[in-house]
């Protein structure tokens, strides 16, 4: 069984990381062109390791307001998914995606709140399937939370579930773009034991 | 006015008036304030987890309630605070996601609550006042001047205990 130490990260399991995230954003651009109904691009993803010390500023500081929407997976693979973007953006995509101006720039109404738990939904459905595709392991999320608060605090969620693990935090960061951009994170934090399945599903 | 120094998750400082510690964003995890009014000597640990036996992986002593506390001590000592005159103020252990509460092993925030009153009990250290659980952000702001512990939450007016 292979050893996880998320210090020292090998080299491959970063590339298949990536590999994970090119085919989950080609799969979430494809579900958000459709819902949207216009051409969506992206951006090759970057992964990010984090220093714990260094998480709030990944994405722009710890009290940057933004939009995170989790799930629990189960199957196979046992642990957690985020998928974290802007408020401004989350209220731009809910917007587009329900023909109108939002009422308030501060505040989303229930039925802005359950499209972007639909968005949320649908973007890390189509990453845990190119994650589930790749490792050939079956995989069951739960249904979608979401909560729209500082950046530090939502990212202490996954944070503390790495930490159980080791000192750092791998995050997945891609720019969706149609007319507008949108910086989506993306972090998948599969428990101890799934993680070990995991590398050794992928021959690492 | 002093330096504000800025700690980190699962990260600690100590700063002496009219120097004041801040940590931005804390969710589950707790921000620990300790002061000695007589030296004003402070210090502030942003923990993330209660438990560092519980952890294979514990180098970082910051990154848990129970070994960041006495860390934190040992360090105000060091720069001439006495414990006896110690004093502290908790804050944060909130609980981001519904779904967080689905398992005991899961309610994190609260358990980072728990075993940071229980290292303060077993150091003699009294706990002066707390703003902790619920389901929403915490930034703040500790001033050993004074002893006053600022809150800053989105959407709420700024508190302080």
């Amino acid at each position: 069984m292979a050893n996880l130490d998320l210090n020292n990260v090998d080299n491959m399991f970063f590339d298949v990381l990536r590999e994970i995230g090119n085919i989950g954003a080609g799969n979430a651009a494809t579900s958000l062109a459709q819902m949207l109904q216009t051409k969506v691009d992206i951006s090759v993803p970057k992964i990010d390791l984090l220093e714990f010390r260094e998480v709030g500023e990944a994405m722009g500081g710890e009290e940057l307001l933004v939009a995170g929407i989790y799930l629990r997976i189960e199957g196979d693979l046992n642990g957690s998914i985020m998928f974290l973007m802007e408020e401004k953006s989350a209220h731009e995509l809910v917007a587009r995606l329900m023909g109108a101006q939002t009422h308030d720039e501060h505040s989303f109404s229930e039925m802005e709140l359950s499209a972007l738990k639909e968005i949320g939904n649908i973007i890390t459905g189509a990453y845990l399937n190119s994650l589930s595709t790749l490792t050939n392991m079956r995989i069951t999320p739960s249904v979608p939370d979401l909560c729209v608060d500082m950046a530090g605090a939502i990212l202490s969620v996954p944070a503390i579930e790495f930490g159980e693990m080791g000192d750092k935090m791998l995050m997945i960061e891609t720019t969706f773009t149609d007319f507008a951009t949108i910086d989506g994170y993306f972090v998948l934090v599969p428990d101890l034991p799934s993680y070990n399945k995991m590398l050794s599903a992928l021959g690492l | 006015m002093g330096e504000m120094i800025k700690v980190g998750m699962a990260d600690l400082k100590i700063c002496i008036s009219p120097n004041a510690v801040t940590t931005l964003g804390l969710g589950s995890c707790v921000g620990v304030a300790i002061r000695d009014p007589q030296t004003k000597v402070g210090g502030l640990a942003h923990v993330m987890l209660p438990n560092s036996k519980a952890v294979n992986n514990n180098s970082n002593v910051a990154k848990f309630a129970d070994t960041g506390v006495v860390e934190l001590v040992r360090q105000m000592e060091k720069a001439g605070a006495v414990r006896r005159r110690m004093v502290a103020k908790i804050a944060g252990g909130a609980q981001m996601f519904a779904l967080q509460s689905k398992s005991e092993l899961m309610q994190v925030g609260r358990r980072n609550v728990e075993a940071v009153k229980e290292v303060l009990k077993e150091l003699g250290i009294s706990i002066l006042s707390e703003d902790t659980g619920l389901d929403y952000g915490r930034t703040v702001e500790f001033y050993p001047e004074t002893g006053d512990y600022v809150i800053k939450s989105v959407g709420k007016p700024v508190k302080t205990i």
